[in-house]
């Protein structure tokens, strides 16, 4: 099946299959290394956006000319990861709000810089 | 016809998603999607009473390719930062009013600010309508809010409200 395919096809395939991985470790990578949790939550989004779009998308573009007809349950596996990331974000977001808030800690104003608030170990 | 199709937008999608997941465009598919979205659009119908209704499909188009752009920019943007040895965004929080109440504009909403890197919807309050967002590389809050009102908000009140 990978015979059948032109170079600059398999070129562009594997160029999408590549970035999309890469950025989704870099945005793992970032949850790693950044100091809170209010921006610990922005880094893996980078992986449920456009690194697994780009991946999904080479996925879409291969198999449509490998099955010769047009292959877009990609597009269904999108949707439901881009509907469903918020429900999570804001149940973790309005925990941390919430525990914060209980502490004494008015992060939120439009003023207050997160990083008046002391770290957490845990 | 209310009745038996209380959520005609609802059951239009359903229906397409079904035919997209089995990759056929068949009468046999046509129909058991069919059954299936208007049984779906009723048990949603219990859940959901507000009618959904899409005043203007292709103003929607133009907000998902928006945000479709908008995603992309920050993905690089927050890449960019990312890449430091010593990442130092200067983050922050915002709480701005939105004008748009309706449930699935709000619901879109929130789906583009999270799917944007660059920012994550954490919050909505009904009773002040207002909203807390929390960005990533903050520089002007005001110029982030300006700029979410005139990008989605107008957008979404056109299509929804």
């Amino acid at each position: 099946m990978i015979a059948d395919l032109p170079l600059w096809l398999s070129i562009l395939v594997s160029a999408g299959v590549l970035a999309g991985a890469l950025l989704t470790m870099a945005g793992c990578l970032g949850l790693v290394r950044l100091r809170d949790f209010y921006l610990r939550i922005h880094a893996p989004t980078m992986g449920t956006s456009m690194g697994g779009g780009l991946i999904l998308l080479a996925s879409a573009i291969y198999f449509t000319l490998t099955q010769q007809r047009l292959v877009v349950h990609e597009i269904a596996i999108f949707l439901f990861v881009t509907v469903t990331t918020p429900v999570t974000l804001m149940l973790l977001a309005r925990a941390t709000l919430f525990r914060d808030r209980a502490a004494g800690f008015t992060a939120t104003g439009p003023d207050a810089a997160p990083k008046e608030r002391p770290e957490v170990a845990d | 016809m209310k009745r038996i199709l209380p959520h005609p937008v609802l059951a239009g999608f359903l229906l397409i998603l079904w035919l997209v997941l089995q990759q056929s465009a068949g009468l046999g598919h046509i129909l058991l999607g069919g059954a299936i979205a208007i049984v779906a659009s009723l048990a949603a119908h219990a859940v959901i009473p507000e009618p959904v209704t899409l005043r203007r499909p292709l103003k929607f188009v133009q907000l998902l390719v928006v945000a479709g752009i908008d995603i992309i920019r920050s993905n690089l943007a927050v890449l960019s930062v990312l890449l430091h040895p010593r990442p130092r965004p200067t983050a922050g929080f915002i709480e701005m009013k939105l004008e748009l109440t309706n449930t699935f504009g709000l619901a879109i909403l929130a789906c583009i600010l999270t799917a944007t890197p660059g920012s994550a919807w954490l919050e909505y309050d009904r009773e002040k309508s207002s909203v807390l967002i929390h960005v990533f590389d903050l520089v002007d809050a005001n110029e982030w809010a300006r700029t979410i009102k005139a990008r989605y908000e107008t957008l979404l009140l056109e299509v929804f409200q």
